[in-house]
């Protein structure tokens, strides 16, 4: 009796992180910050703040696609996606590949000419493209390079930029 | 008597140059569609952020000298530039009036025809569409002519004016030598945060292109710049605009530059080589009495007097 109670007093906290967590029913735990960049070398790695973004976006699908279970927009998707449930796989790395254009990829594409989704960006425009997409859309959130990670030393150098600016040249001064 | 062989030896070995090299050309323009395994990029120009990391990438993999002015200083998009001896690729930006975002950028560098007219211009071949699909350059036997310059139906070869002992002609090369002979993609490639430039087979990205115009049509104006354009190139092109609006000729033509020149070409070997022998021949037959007078003058003068009635 005792525990039924208990249980029943648990019913409404559940809802609420079925609610929250559509992905807790998978086993799948979503995390409030995800480091991302981690292995960058010309910008610093960032930690996003995932449970902004959760509760700025109005569907999941927004970023996950069809992988979360919720409700997908995109006419495009909907052709087949309409019923689809969650998957399996919901993090962006699960399916965009860091290196989309390395022989492997490529000839991996060759050997699956049935896939539908061959045209599937790699990870890191997957996500600048969902990211800057949004923001741009939406004119809320940054939209330039140094507005989401810091660009390191290394990066400085690279763009030719900071403290590795172009100096003027001496004697090219006046007239 | 000697000179005489001489010349016909000329005319008969001038000839057969002339139609077996004719014979040859004929065969060899028009109808390339590139290599099998060619690689290409496709430059989604709706992508395109205009951050300019492309040109810094190019910068540091080609190692150019230092630009001008950093990588992320946007104030270099108030006027358009073109490619030059100090950068291989640049990033031009557009004012756009049908797009809803008012400006758009396009990337631009060597397309790397299937046909190149640079490399139809180059007397001394310094120019190699290799089997990878990139147009490659050897500034080791270059002369200096530029004549690629004023052939590129796309103005993109540079030359560095700056080099007073040794100038070369200067233009993206598809990173053969350091990626794309390894199988990787070039650098502007690799750095694009947007996936603007998506690599692979050429003949693949053309169907790649054509889906997402198909399954997207509200965001892609319909076709695909580079597909037929002077007979096809390595880079191709979709957009939300029509490619004028971007700055892209659209007066070219789906016709190779080589196929414009050719019959003229054709004709050039019979002028240096046919010319000269044909003449001289003409004029040796017509002065050959002359001479046989002038020859016989001293001997037979006697003789040919006596036959005269």
């Amino acid at each position: 009796m005792k525990s039924d109670r208990s249980l029943q007093a648990l019913i409404p906290l559940l809802l609420l992180l079925a609610v929250l967590l559509p992905a807790a029913g998978w086993g799948i735990s979503v995390p409030d910050s995800i480091i991302l960049n981690k292995n960058g070398a010309l910008y610093d790695q960032i930690s996003f703040d995932h449970a902004r973004h959760i509760r700025v976006t109005k569907e999941c699908s927004d970023c996950h696609h069809h992988t979360t279970g919720t409700l997908v927009e995109d006419p495009n998707c909907i052709r087949c996606h309409r019923n689809s449930g969650p998957s399996q796989t919901v993090s962006c790395r699960g399916c965009h590949t860091p290196d989309p254009f390395s022989a492997k990829s490529l000839r991996d594409k060759d050997h699956a000419p049935k896939t539908y989704h061959l045209d599937k960006p790699g990870l890191k425009g997957a996500m600048h493209q969902s990211c800057v997409g949004c923001h741009t859309k939406s004119k809320k959130g940054p939209t330039t390079c140094t507005g989401c990670h810091p660009r390191s030393a290394a990066g400085d150098a690279f763009y030719n930029t900071g403290e590795y600016a172009p100096k003027p040249k001496a004697g090219k001064s006046g007239h | 008597m000697k000179r005489r062989d001489f010349l016909k030896v000329c005319l008969a070995g001038g000839a057969a140059a002339t139609f077996g090299g004719a014979c040859g050309t004929a065969r060899a323009g028009g109808s390339f569609e590139g290599y099998p395994d060619g690689m290409g990029v496709l430059v989604d120009t709706t992508r395109c952020i205009g951050c300019r990391s492309c040109e810094a990438a190019c910068n540091k993999e080609q190692k150019m000298p230092e630009p001008k002015k950093p990588f992320d200083d946007m104030s270099v998009f108030n006027q358009p530039r073109r490619t030059d001896e100090t950068a291989l690729t640049v990033v031009n930006r557009y004012e756009v009036k049908e797009s809803s975002r008012g400006q758009m950028y396009r990337k631009q560098q060597c397309n790397h025809c299937n046909e190149p007219a640079c490399l139809t211009s180059c007397f001394v071949n310094a120019y190699t569409k290799t089997r990878e699909g990139a147009v490659i350059y050897n500034g080791d036997i270059c002369v200096g002519c530029r004549n690629c310059m004023i052939a590129c139906p796309f103005n993109i070869p540079g030359y560095s004016y700056s080099s007073a002992f040794n100038p070369l002609v200067k233009k993206c090369i598809f990173c053969y030598d350091t990626r794309l002979k390894y199988g990787k993609p070039p650098a502007c490639v690799d750095i694009c945060p947007q996936e603007a430039l998506t690599f692979g087979h050429r003949k693949d990205l053309i169907k790649t292109a054509h889906e997402r115009i198909r399954e997207t049509p509200d965001r892609y104006y319909d076709h695909v710049y580079g597909e037929k354009e002077v007979g096809g190139t390595g880079w191709l092109y979709i957009s939300s605009v029509s490619p004028d609006q971007l700055a892209m000729d659209t007066s070219l033509g789906n016709e190779p530059i080589i196929s414009n020149v050719k019959e003229f070409l054709g004709t050039v070997p019979m002028v240096l080589s046919i010319w000269p022998a044909l003449f001289s021949g003409i004029h040796l037959l017509a002065t050959r009495n002359k001479d046989h007078h002038d020859n016989d003058t001293s001997t037979h003068t006697p003789g040919q007097e006596d036959g005269t009635p």
